[in-house]
């Protein structure tokens, strides 16, 4: 173990080690279960909301397949609740759900269990993180029960018609939408910040980084590119806001809505699919590369066959074609 | 060895499946055969990868199954074979990306000869728009927009006095000719798709796109929209039929240009009762529907709506009177009309306003007053 006060960032260990002398052991039922700053009991808590949250998807979609199997038969599934099925659907799936259970369930478990750490660098903003993913998630499920229903605007929301008169839930269900990404971007950058920052810097003695286990790498590039990614929808979150709730243009040129001048002028419907895509393809790759970490590991743990040692660039390498 | 066999199953079934099954694209009415050689050259080569994998996956499993005493061999780093995996799927990848950007740099290079057509996109419907002869394009702009103009041009621009407008979700065009197709929205993303053509794309407010198509086969062939535009998304068809020049010039013939629709719909109705429920059925957003000049929108035309027989979604008829009014303005969810989706709002009027809108739907369809002199009936099937 390296002492010299110089070099601190060689102490990986020791660091390790007086994070965790900082604060005591949780010692109440709401201590250690509730408000927990355990890697492992967050890990838990994330995965299963996600799960849950992932349960109302799976109803979504049963109640779409239900109206494509027997067209007509269910009165209650007209176009307008369809489409809000197939947007609440998607936009379940692919961020409260995927990247939840991934980066907050498995990275906040296998991280320091895999680098050899004691806790994530930061356990405070590490629980901060679950509560306020809880908050985005309880915001996403409010808007099933507002005027107008759930956005039916489709899961990339495109302005204009999102917040436009023609579309479902575009007065409530859009706003509640847009607010619940904004909290959920801010969870899962503390999230994100941490898991960085733990697999640089609270490595166990000889934890090279070529050393990790490929689902630690899965998990480290995904949480890298979704620090850079989420930004993009955070911005585009809030410009549309604005556009719905102040009436300024961002997104939204001079156009007629049933057969009124809307008072727009001037904004890029364009700008809108730019900034969305800047997000939406690397999150492709953030709910991919964890998966493909795992798999790769068991495969070479049951195939009792080491991966390649130079495979980890695998990642890095994904995550720039992304 | 099961799932070895399984692997090999799954590789045959697939090969085969790829020549007996009987879905594949619809047949090419168009100059885009490249699209369509660029989609088999996708599935070449994704099919050669995955036949290839699966089949080493077979072998593996096979070849190194359990065997007792049999130990793995510790083999952490293989430089020449990785640089092939890199060369090979590097290879794979380009060939897969490469012929499209060719393609779509000729799908968006119109040929010189192109004639011009604009497609309007419309929440729910289509619109067209031929230069007239003098070939210039009146400017547009969504201010412009009434129900006077529901394509938005400008009065003034003296480009616009001839353009040729088509009303109906139905345009007809030349065989053989090529066509620059401009798109243009005035209200949010649609995306104007016709898939025999191959020929699509995304139509955005507040800017042109274009791309061009010949059409090679006669006939007529269904466009829909493939951008969700909001609840009429699915009721957003037309129709583009191909014919010989001729017969092409001849139904051009019968469409009117934007002076002669503008004139006549600017004029409105005489009687005042009429003209209030004009007023309110722009300001109550109906028209954005509900058409005057007989073209297809998300809710039945008014042209000709009173004293016809409508059918309903359940098979029941019942002919359009003042009373049919009232009920379907005051309960538009209670029974719909055939062929429309439920998606009417209610909106709130008293009976003076539904007297004046009653007047309006009437004038509309007995005097043909409000709307364009000759306009062309939708489709005829």
């Amino acid at each position: 173990m390296s002492a010299d006060p110089q070099f601190p960032r060689r102490t990986k260990s020791t660091l390790a080690y007086d994070d965790h002398g900082g604060h005591h052991e949780p010692n109440t039922f709401i201590t250690k279960y509730v408000w927990s700053q355990d890697h492992k009991v967050i890990a838990v808590q994330y995965a299963c909301t996600a799960i849950l949250v992932g349960l109302v998807g799976v109803v979504l979609s049963n109640l779409m397949r239900l109206q494509i199997g027997f067209p007509g038969q269910f009165e209650f599934i007209n176009a307008e609740r369809y489409y809000q099925f197939v947007t609440m659907h998607g936009m379940i799936m692919v961020i409260y759900l995927l990247t939840a259970l991934f980066l907050g369930g498995f990275g906040n478990y296998l991280i320091p269990l895999m680098v050899g750490a004691r806790d994530m660098v930061f356990p405070y903003m590490n629980m901060l993180s679950f509560w306020v993913y809880l908050l985005s998630v309880f915001v996403l499920m409010a808007s099933f029960f507002v005027p107008g229903g759930p956005t039916g605007a489709g899961w990339t929301l495109y302005p204009p018609q999102a917040i436009l008169p023609g579309t479902p839930g575009h007065d409530w269900g859009i706003i509640l939408m847009l607010v619940s990404l904004v909290i959920f971007i801010v969870a899962t950058t503390m999230g994100g910040l941490n898991y960085v920052t733990t697999v640089l810097q609270a490595r166990c003695e000889g934890m090279t980084l070529l050393r990790m286990p490929l689902s630690v790498w899965g998990i480290f590039v995904a949480t890298i590119l979704a620090l850079l990614a989420f930004p993009a929808l955070f911005v585009s979150g809030v410009m549309m806001l604005l556009d719905k709730t102040l009436g300024t243009s961002f997104f939204m040129p001079a156009l007629v809505s049933m057969g009124q001048i809307s008072g727009y002028r001037g904004g890029s419907p364009l700008l809108f699919q730019h900034l969305f895509w800047f997000f939406g393809h690397p999150e492709v790759y953030i709910v991919a590369l964890p998966a493909f970490g795992i798999v790769s590991d068991l495969i070479s743990v049951h195939a009792r066959k080491a991966i390649s040692a130079t495979a980890p660039w695998c990642g890095p390498s994904s995550s720039s074609v992304s | 060895m099961g799932m070895a066999i399984a692997l090999l199953v799954i590789v045959a079934a697939s090969v085969v499946f790829q020549f007996v099954s009987p879905w594949w694209t619809t047949p090419l009415a168009s100059n885009w055969k490249q699209m369509d050689d660029t989609l088999t050259i996708t599935l070449v080569i994704t099919g050669i990868f995955f036949v290839g994998i699966v089949l080493f996956l077979a072998f593996t499993v096979f070849r190194y199954r359990h065997r007792e005493g049999a130990r793995a061999a510790y083999e952490p780093d293989n430089k020449k074979l990785e640089h092939w995996l890199i060369g090979v799927s590097t290879v794979g990848i380009v060939a897969l990306l490469a012929p499209w950007l060719v393609v779509y740099a000729d799908y968006v290079k119109p040929p010189r000869e192109s004639m011009v057509l604009e497609v309007l996109g419309q929440q729910w419907q289509w619109r067209f728009r031929f230069p007239g002869v003098s070939g210039k394009m009146g400017a547009s702009d969504p201010r412009f927009v009434t129900a006077a103009n529901p394509y938005g041009l400008d009065p003034k621009d003296p480009a616009s006095a001839d353009n040729i407008l088509v009303t109906g979700n139905e345009v007809h065009l030349p065989i053989n000719k090529p066509v620059k197709v401009l798109l243009r929205s005035q209200d949010v993303l649609h995306d104007f798709y016709v898939p025999p053509f191959r020929a699509r794309m995304n139509i955005v407010p507040g800017m042109v796109s274009s791309f061009w198509f010949t059409p090679t086969k006669a006939g007529r062939f269904e466009s829909m929209c493939a951008q969700l535009c909001g609840m009429g998304h699915p009721n957003m068809r037309g129709y583009v039929v191909v014919e010989d020049e001729a017969a092409y010039l001849a139904w051009l013939k019968k469409q009117p240009t934007f002076a002669a629709s503008f004139a006549a719909a600017s004029a409105g109705p005489s009687d005042p009762a009429a003209a209030k429920g004009m007023a309110l059925a722009r300001s109550k957003g109906c028209v954005a529907c509900h058409s005057i000049d007989g073209s297809l929108g998300a809710g039945p035309t008014w042209k000709g709506l009173y004293g016809k027989t409508e059918t309903f979604a359940d098979g029941s008829t019942a002919v359009v009177e003042d009373a049919y009014l009232k009920r379907e303005i005051q309960e538009p969810k209670a029974r719909i009309v055939k062929g429309f989706a439920p998606i009417m709002p209610t909106i709130e009027v008293n009976d003076d306003e539904l007297a004046a809108l009653t007047a309006y739907i009437k004038s509309a369809g007995e005097t043909g007053q409000g709307a364009p002199v000759q306009t062309v009936q939708g489709s005829k099937r």
